[in-house]
C-alpha cells in the first residue's frame, strides 16, 4: 500500500511525512522525526509514558495512528519548554527530584502541562486522578505530585 | 566514628542528568539507532514446556528485507560462569534462556530470532518461523513440581546443598539449604504460645517502564560494541563474552540511561542474539522488547510458599522459629529461597531456629533479582505471625518488636556478628511517630512490620580528573537508576570543596572505566560512592603535593582545608593556594592532576527499616486502600536526601502493589493470562497517599561517611505491614497475597 502524506504542526513547526497506514503517532514520532523523548512502556495505552497533546488534548500517541494528525497541532516533550527556559513544570520536577530513572518523565512533564492549562488550581486528589493514566514505578508519586502542585502554585503567583 | 560535619553531602542539589530527562532528551534503551540499522525480532515459544523438534527457517530467511535468522544452534551451550559475590550467573542457563536449545521452559522462551530492514519486515518473518513442537505437561508452582509423578524441567538436573535423604534423583528441586542455631525442640517446648500458619506470594514483576532495549555492531573485524539499558555494562560484556565465547576484550558496552531496574535489569536477554544477528547480516542490529514480552519472557521474582512457626513466652520474648521455604526459580534453578532463608529472622534475636530453603524450577520465566531478593515473600511471614503474635497476647507490636530486636553484637542467622544497626532506632522512632498514635477512621486498620537487606560491597572503580579551572570530573561504571551520578558529584564535592555545579559525573562505557560490578544490591552509593571519595581524595593529596613543590616544604607540611592548601602550623606563613589557583599551576607543576580508587569491600552496613501502613476496606466490594503510610529507614548517612526518600517511597508503592493487587495469572495450560499494565495491575497515583518517611542515621563504620545501602530495604516491611493493617480492620488473618477485592470479600463470607 502507498505511504500516506501527513502535514501538520508539531512544536509549533509545520512538519510533514510519509507513513503507513498502520503506523501510530508514537512509532512516526520517534522512528521518522527523531522525536525520541515521547517512550514507549507499553503500546497499549496503559502506561503514559508516550503523553502528546493533540490540539489541547491529553492523549497516549501509541493509540493514535500517525494519519489522524494531518492537519493538526501536536505538542510533544520537546516543545513543552520555551527557547532556554523551562516550563514550571520541569522546572518543579528537577526542584522536588520528581524523577529518578526519568524514563516516564516526559508522559508526566506532558500530562501535568495538560493539567495546568485546563485548572490552575488542581487538589492534591485532583492531580492524583489526572495523572493516574501515567505510570511510575520508581517514586511512589509523592514527590511528582508535590511538584505539580507546586508548579501551579509557581504559574499562579506569576502573571500570565 | 566520630561525627562529622559536611558542607555539601546532605544537601539537595538539582541533579546533572535531570534537565535531559524532563526534557526528553536523554537517550534511553530504544533511543539509539544507527544508519544501516536492521530491526530484530524473536520467536518465542506459545506453550509453557515442550521439547523443540525442528525449526525451519526457510520460509522467513527467503523473504525481501531479511537479512539473517537465528536460531539456539548458532549459539552453543557453555559451562561458563561470571563469579560474583553473590553466587554468579552460570552462563549456561542464561545462554539456554536467551535462545532455547532443546525445549522450551515457558511461555515466552525465544527459540529463534530474525533480523530485517523495518520492523514490519522482522514481525512478518518471525511469524513465517516453523518451529514444530512435542508438547509437554507444564509444571507451574512449586507443589506440582515437587509432587510424586511430577514432570521434571531439566533431566540432568542435582539437588544442590543438602537434599533430603530420601529425596528423588529425578526432580525439580535444584536446591535445599538449611539453617540452624540451638535446639528447636526444647525451644518450642518452653514457649508459651506457639504460633504457625503458612503463606504464598505471587510471582510478580519488577514493573520497570522501559522495556529492555539494545543495538548491536560488529565490524569486520569482530570488534563489537553494544548501546544497551541495562544495570550493568561490564555484566553485559562479560555474559557477551561468555556465552559467545568472544574475548572481553573485543566487545565494548555503552549504557544507556536506564528506565528503572529493580535488578531486572542485571541478566542478558537480547545483546547476544543481537551480535550474533548483527554478525550475519553485516549490519547494525537493534532489538527491543515488547511490554508483552516483558511480563512473559524478561525475569519476575519468585512465588513463594513459606510455612513459618514462631514460639514466645508469655511476655512477648522469642524462644524458637523454624520455616520452610519454597521459592519458585522459574525455568532455570537460582530463586532467592536462600536469601529468603537469611532473611526472615535477620531482625530478632532467636536462639533457637532451623530454617529449610527450597529453590525450584516450573516452567515460568526464570526470576530474576527484584529488590531485596527473597526478603519480602519470607519477612512477610515472620511479620505476620509476629502481628499475631501480638494480637494474641495483647502486646503492643512495637514493643514486641522492640523486646526482641537485633543489636550491635548479636550474631545474625546468616554467620556474621552484626556491628552497629539501627533496628531499636528505627522502632523507637516509629513509635514516637504521630502516625502511630493517630485516629483511625471506620473500616480503617493499621499494622506495622521490619524489613532487613544486608546490602552489598563488591567492586567498583572510580576516576576523579581535574580541569585547569578548577572544575572535576567524576567517572563511575554504574548506570544511574536513580540519582547516584549527583550523589558521587557530591562527594567529589565535600573532599574537594568546590561546589557541586563544579564537578560533571559520567557513567562510563566499559573501554573508559575499571571494572565496576552492577547498579544492584544498594551498592552504588556505598561501594562507588567509596571509590569516588578515595579517588578525589588522590586529586586532593596531588593538590597538597602540588602546593609543597610550590612552597618548596614537605607535602606534609600541607593541609587541605576547604577548598584550599594550607601550611601546617609552624612550617612558615605562606597565604593559603586555592584549588583553582593550583589547576591553573598544574602544567607546571608536574602535569594532569587524574585520581584514581579501586574498591572490593568484603561487606556492607545491614540496612533496617520500619513502616505503618493505614488501610480502608471497603467491606461491600472488598476494596482495600493505604490511607497513609509512613517509612522509617535507617540509611548509614543520607547524601541526597530526597533520593533517599525517594527510594523510600518507592519501595513502599512497589510493595503496597505486591500486597494488593499484582500477579502473574496463569491458566492451567501455563499461559499467563495479564501480560499486560491493563490487566496486570501496578498502582498509579490516585491509588496512593503521600509516604511520609523519616530518615535514620545510625553510621555505618565500613564507610568513611557512615553510608549504608538504601534501595532494597524499603520494598521489605510493605507486604506485611499491608497485610497487618488489614488483620487489624477486619479481624482476619489473611495468609494470601494479594489482598484483592474478590479475596477479601470471599475472607468477609460474600459470595
Amino acid at each position: 500500500m502507498a505511504k500516506l502524506h501527513v502535514q501538520t504542526t508539531i512544536n509549533g513547526e509545520p512538519t510533514e511525512f510519509l507513513c503507513e497506514p498502520a503506523e501510530t503517532l508514537l512509532e512516526v514520532l520517534r522512528n521518522r522525526l527523531n522525536l525520541t523523548g515521547t517512550k514507549e512502556g507499553c503500546a497499549t495505552g496503559d502506561c503514559g509514558a508516550c503523553s502528546v497533546l493533540l490540539n489541547q488534548r491529553l492523549v497516549p500517541s501509541c493509540l493514535v495512528l500517525a494519519a489522524e494528525v494531518d492537519d493538526k497541532d501536536l505538542l510533544t516533550v520537546e516543545g513543552v519548554a520555551t527557547g532556554a527556559t523551562l516550563h514550571p513544570v520541569q522546572q518543579k520536577f528537577l526542584e522536588h527530584a520528581a524523577l529518578q530513572c526519568g524514563v516516564c518523565t516526559p508522559g508526566f512533564v506532558v500530562a501535568a502541562k495538560a493539567l495546568l492549562d485546563r485548572n490552575p488550581n488542581p487538589t492534591e486528589h485532583e492531580v492524583r486522578y489526572w495523572l493516574a493514566g501515567n505510570l511510575c514505578r520508581c517514586t511512589g508519586y509523592d514527590k511528582i505530585v508535590r511538584a505539580v502542585l507546586d508548579a501551579a502554585e509557581s504559574m499562579r503567583s506569576v502573571p500570565a | 566514628m566520630s561525627e562529622r560535619s559536611f558542607t555539601y553531602v546532605g544537601t539537595r542539589p538539582i541533579r546533572h542528568d535531570g534537565l535531559d530527562k524532563v526534557t526528553g532528551r536523554a537517550n534511553f534503551g530504544a533511543d539509539f539507532a544507527l544508519p544501516g540499522m536492521l530491526y530484530g525480532h524473536i520467536v518465542r515459544s506459545p506453550h509453557a514446556h515442550a521439547r523443540i523438534l525442528a525449526i525451519d527457517t526457510s520460509a522467513a530467511e527467503a523473504m525481501p528485507g531479511v537479512k539473517a535468522v537465528l536460531t539456539g544452534r548458532e549459539i552453543p551451550k557453555t559451562d561458563a560462569k561470571i563469579m560474583m559475590a553473590e553466587g554468579g550467573f552460570d552462563l549456561g542457563d542464561m545462554g539456554d534462556n536467551l535462545l532455547a536449545h532443546d525445549k522450551a521452559l515457558y511461555q515466552g522462551h525465544a527459540v529463534a530470532a530474525v533480523a530485517a530492514t523495518s520492523p514490519e519486515i522482522a514481525r512478518a518473518a518471525a511469524e513465517r518461523v516453523v518451529v514444530t513442537y512435542e508438547r509437554l505437561a507444564p509444571v507451574m508452582n512449586v507443589d506440582q513440581a515437587m509432587a510424586a509423578d511430577a514432570p521434571i524441567l531439566h533431566e540432568d538436573l542435582v539437588t544442590k546443598g543438602k537434599p533430603l535423604p530420601d529425596a528423588p534423583k529425578r526432580t525439580n528441586v535444584a536446591m535445599r539449604m538449611e539453617l540452624r542455631r540451638g535446639d528447636i525442640d526444647k525451644g518450642f517446648a518452653e514457649s508459651d504460645l506457639i504460633v504457625e500458619h503458612t503463606f504464598t506470594t505471587p510471582m510478580v514483576h519488577q514493573g520497570y517502564i522501559e522495556p529492555h532495549a539494545c543495538v548491536a555492531r560488529v565490524g569486520e573485524d569482530g570488534q563489537i560494541v553494544v548501546w544497551a539499558s541495562t544495570q550493568g555494562q561490564f555484566i553485559v560484556r562479560d555474559a557477551c563474552a561468555g556465552i559467545l565465547g568472544v574475548d572481553a576484550a573485543k566487545i565494548k558496552v555503552i549504557p544507556s540511561e536506564i528506565g528503572g531496574g529493580f535488578g531486572g535489569k542485571i541478566p542478558v536477554y537480547l545483546e547476544p542474539i543481537a551480535i550474533v544477528l548483527a554478525r550475519k547480516a553485516q549490519r547494525p542490529v537493534k532489538l527491543v522488547m515488547s511490554r508483552d514480552d516483558v511480563f512473559k519472557a524478561s525475569g519476575p521474582t519468585s512465588g513463594t510458599r513459606v510455612r513459618m512457626k514462631i514460639g514466645v513466652k508469655q511476655d512477648g520474648t522469642i524462644v524458637a522459629a523454624s520455616a520452610s521455604l519454597y521459592y519458585e526459580a522459574g525455568a532455570y534453578r537460582g530463586s532467592p529461597a536462600g536469601a529468603g532463608a537469611m532473611c526472615c529472622l535477620a531482625s530478632y534475636k532467636v536462639p533457637n531456629f532451623f530454617i529449610e530453603a527450597y529453590d525450584i524450577v516450573v516452567n515460568r520465566p526464570k526470576v530474576a533479582a527484584y529488590r531485596a531478593p527473597g526478603s519480602p515473600s519470607s519477612t512477610f511471614a515472620t511479620e505476620s505471625v509476629l502481628d499475631e503474635i501480638a494480637h494474641r497476647l495483647g502486646l503492643d507490636p512495637i514493643e514486641l518488636r522492640l523486646k526482641n530486636a537485633a543489636s550491635e553484637g548479636d550474631q545474625a542467622p546468616y554467620g556474621p556478628k552484626y556491628g552497629p544497626i539501627g533496628l531499636a532506632q528505627v522502632l523507637e522512632s516509629a513509635k514516637n511517630h504521630p502516625h502511630w498514635k493517630a485516629p483511625l477512621g471506620p473500616n480503617q486498620g493499621r499494622g506495622i512490620a521490619c524489613g532487613f537487606w544486608f546490602n552489598a560491597g563488591f567492586n567498583s572503580s572510580a576516576v576523579v580528573s581535574l580541569s585547569g579551572d578548577g572544575s572535576a570530573t567524576v567517572v563511575t561504571g554504574n548506570p544511574d537508576i536513580g540519582g547516584t551520578r549527583v550523589a558521587q558529584a557530591l562527594m567529589v564535592s565535600e573532599e574537594l570543596g568546590i561546589p557541586v555545579e563544579r564537578v560533571r559525573p559520567t557513567v562510563a562505557d566499559t573501554d573508559s572505566i575499571g571494572y565496576n560490578d552492577l547498579t544492584g544490591g544498594s551498592r552504588v552509593c556505598y561501594a562507588t560512592g567509596m571509590a569516588v571519595i578515595k579517588a578525589a581524595d588522590d586529586v586532593r593529596d596531588q593538590l597538597r603535593a602540588r602546593a609543597a613543590t610550590i612552597w618548596n616544604v614537605k607535602p606534609e607540611q600541607v593541609r587541605w582545608d576547604a577548598g584550599r592548601a594550607v601550611l601546617v602550623e609552624g612550617a612558615g606563613d605562606q597565604p593559603p593556594l586555592t584549588l583553582n589557583e593550583l589547576a591553573a599551576k598544574m602544567a607546571h607543576t608536574g602535569g594532569p592532576i587524574v585520581g584514581r580508587a579501586a574498591v572490593n569491600p568484603p561487606m556492607a552496613g545491614p540496612g533496617f527499616a520500619v513502616n505503618i501502613c493505614d488501610l480502608e476496606v471497603d467491606k461491600e466490594t472488598g476494596v482495600s486502600r493505604v490511607t497513609r503510610f509512613t517509612a522509617i529507614q535507617d540509611v548509614g548517612k543520607a547524601i541526597h536526601p530526597s533520593f533517599v526518600e525517594g527510594q523510600m517511597q518507592g519501595g513502599a508503592a512497589q510493595g503496597i502493589g505486591w500486597a494488593l493487587n499484582e500477579e502473574y495469572i496463569y491458566d492451567e495450560e501455563g499461559l499467563m493470562q495479564n501480560a499486560g499494565f491493563l490487566d496486570y495491575r501496578m498502582p498509579v497515583a490516585s491509588d496512593l497517599p503521600m509516604i511520609d518517611t523519616v530518615i535514620v542515621e545510625v553510621p555505618n563504620p565500613l564507610h568513611p561517611y557512615g553510608v549504608r545501602g538504601v534501595g532494597e530495604v524499603p520494598i521489605v516491611p510493605p507486604l506485611a505491614a499491608v497485610a497487618n493493617a488489614m488483620r487489624d480492620a477486619t479481624g482476619i488473618r489473611f495468609t494470601d497475597l494479594p489482598l484483592s477485592p474478590p479475596r477479601v470479600l470471599e475472607a468477609l463470607g460474600h459470595d
